[in-house]
């Protein structure tokens, strides 16, 4: 189980202090997929870097499976069972797609085999891109991929994809919310997903609003998914008084 | 006399580990320690200065040669000259590569002069490994000056791969193709240097026949307060097609100067060059450490697959 307790996230600006997160309670059962929607800006990826590590809230705490780590590194972190795959993961010069999913697994030797299989669930043919380095020749879309498979490779308790959708043609998306579905499907992972795809909103147990810093709403896809169609809308006046005067 | 010192060095500068098959030749401390010619490729000495002369028949493939050398000797200095002459059809891989073990306090110094003779349509993949180590408590500079003179005939290919792996307080690397038609080089140089070692490379590649290709791929890492400047050159003397990437990584107090050049002498010349310098990026060391490394072992990776 992951608990964020009131978590707070503030920095300093030339106009003064600005409070990226305010006070946030949230609790997720393992093997849930939680999907952290909302309007850009809101807060949504601070609150998933807090979980991660990668960011270091200015007040709160982060527990995981009951143990306090909002002191750990990321390291640590990620040997407790945390994963996350970036929404602009960087790339590595010299540094093989093969050679980033074995570091991913951590463990034996990866066979081609296994390698393929992550490649496959993301969509893309291990025999065009094992051999290949992780650098500026792969486009955006196939790096986003590579980051979602070493995220499988891993394998974590906990696995948080941050807009995976994000620069991803529209078969390969398919392929991977395909794979979010048979990966929930087999209840072994938690899985916590920030998107705005309603495909992907629709495989979630529950959804999370974040907006303005603060989690504005929360519930069942069927509670929360209708309420966000509404605000999508509501929140343009521009739309909003086209759609009244029609 | 080969000692577990020496042993060590060989493998790590040629992946030498007990007797090869193929042309050899070891010199250790300025004197030969080991050589063997083959049906197909011949080394003698020279008579008039340090050195040897390596012949390949036409026609030779899939053969091997190590001509590494070593030095043990603090306070050695020497100066070699290596000819190759590489007949036609040949398909050979060719291993040099210097190590020295400083035991002293005096400096150790490696010069070496490669010249290579390629004939026409022959494949040639050398290797070149530079190495430098002080035994404890021991302050000897490892100094090392190779360099390379390529004549690549008509429809040949090289592929030269030079490493420097650690431990070289100063070098100063020459390198220089001259290309016929429809021949074919690719560079790749991988530098390391640490404390306050220097490193300069020059290289100029001459693309002077039709159709011939020329490519360097220059990665280095400069740590600590250390140095480094680059100068690779490709001159297009006729419709050729030369690419040079140079890329570097900065930390420390270090500095690094890169400043590639391209040349067209001809208006079918076709040239590109690419150069970058910049420290370990941050999101690098991050993504990393999600997959479980401190960051001393992100760093190591990224420096590793770097330099790989």
């Amino acid at each position: 189980m992951l608990e964020l307790k009131n978590i707070s996230y503030r920095v300093g600006t030339p106009d003064g202090e600005l409070e990226i997160l305010k006070h946030i309670d949230l609790t997720i059962p393992d093997r849930e997929l939680v999907v952290f929607t909302g309007p850009n800006g809101g807060g949504k990826t601070t609150l998933a870097k807090i979980i991660m590590g990668l960011v270091r809230p200015t007040e709160g705490q982060v527990l995981y499976h009951g143990e306090d780590v909002t002191e750990l590194d990321i390291t640590e972190r990620a040997r407790r069972g945390i994963s996350y795959g970036f929404q602009q993961p960087p790339r590595f010069k010299g540094i093989t797609v093969q050679t980033l999913l074995q570091l991913a697994s951590g463990g034996e030797k990866l066979t081609k085999d296994r390698c393929c299989a992550y490649l496959t669930q993301v969509g893309l043919c291990a025999n065009d891109y094992l051999d290949r380095e992780v650098d500026t020749s792969l486009s955006g879309g196939e790096v986003k991929r590579i980051e979602i498979a070493t995220v499988l490779a891993r394998g974590s308790s906990l696995m948080i994809f941050d807009e995976p959708e994000a620069g991803i043609d529209l078969w390969s998306f398919a392929r991977l919310t395909e794979t979010f579905e048979q990966l929930h499907r087999r209840k072994e992972h938690t899985m916590i997903i920030i998107s705005h795809q309603e495909r992907i909103i629709r495989l979630a147990d529950e959804i999370v609003v974040v907006s303005g810093g603060s989690i504005t709403n929360r519930g069942s896809t069927e509670e929360i998914f209708p309420l966000i169609l509404a605000n999508t809308t509501g929140a343009c006046p521009v739309i909003g008084r086209k759609e009244r005067s029609e | 006399m080969i000692t577990e010192i020496d042993t060590k060095l060989l493998e790590k500068i040629a992946d030498l580990t007990g007797k090869p098959t193929g042309a050899l030749n070891i010199r250790k401390d300025s004197g030969c320690e080991a050589r063997q010619s083959t049906e197909h490729i011949a080394i003698t000495g020279k008579e008039d200065k340090p050195g040897i002369d390596i012949r390949i028949q036409s026609g030779t493939r899939g053969e091997k040669c190590y001509i590494p050398v070593i030095i043990s000797k603090t306070g050695l200095s020497e100066m070699v000259y290596n000819d190759f002459y590489v007949g036609d059809d040949c398909d050979v891989e060719i291993v040099a590569g210097c190590g020295i073990h400083n035991a002293g306090c005096d400096e150790s110094r490696h010069d070496g002069v490669h010249t290579f003779y390629i004939g026409k349509n022959s494949r040639v993949h050398y290797s070149e490994k530079h190495y430098g180590e002080n035994a404890p408590e021991q302050t000897g500079k490892n100094v090392m000056n190779p360099k390379t003179v390529v004549y690549l005939g008509e429809g040949s290919v090289m592929q030269m791969d030079t490493v420097q792996i650690r431990g070289i307080d100063s070098t100063r690397r020459e390198t220089c193709f001259v290309c016929e038609a429809g021949s074919e080089v690719v560079v790749t140089e991988r530098l390391l240097t640490h404390g306050d070692q220097t490193a300069e490379s020059e290289m100029e590649i001459r693309l002077n026949g039709a159709g011939a290709r020329g490519r360097v791929i220059s990665r280095s890492v400069a740590q600590d307060r250390s140095r480094q400047v680059f100068y690779p050159k490709m001159v297009g003397n006729s419709a050729c097609f030369g690419h040079v990437q140079c890329d570097s990584i900065i930390m420390g107090e270090a500095k690094v100067q890169s400043i590639p050049a391209i040349s067209a002498n001809c208006t079918d010349a076709q040239l590109v060059h690419e150069a970058a310098i910049g420290k370990i990026a941050g999101d690098q060391l991050l993504k990393l450490e999600t997959l479980g490394l401190t960051p001393e072992e992100a760093e190591e990776t990224i420096l590793n697959g770097f330099l790989a």
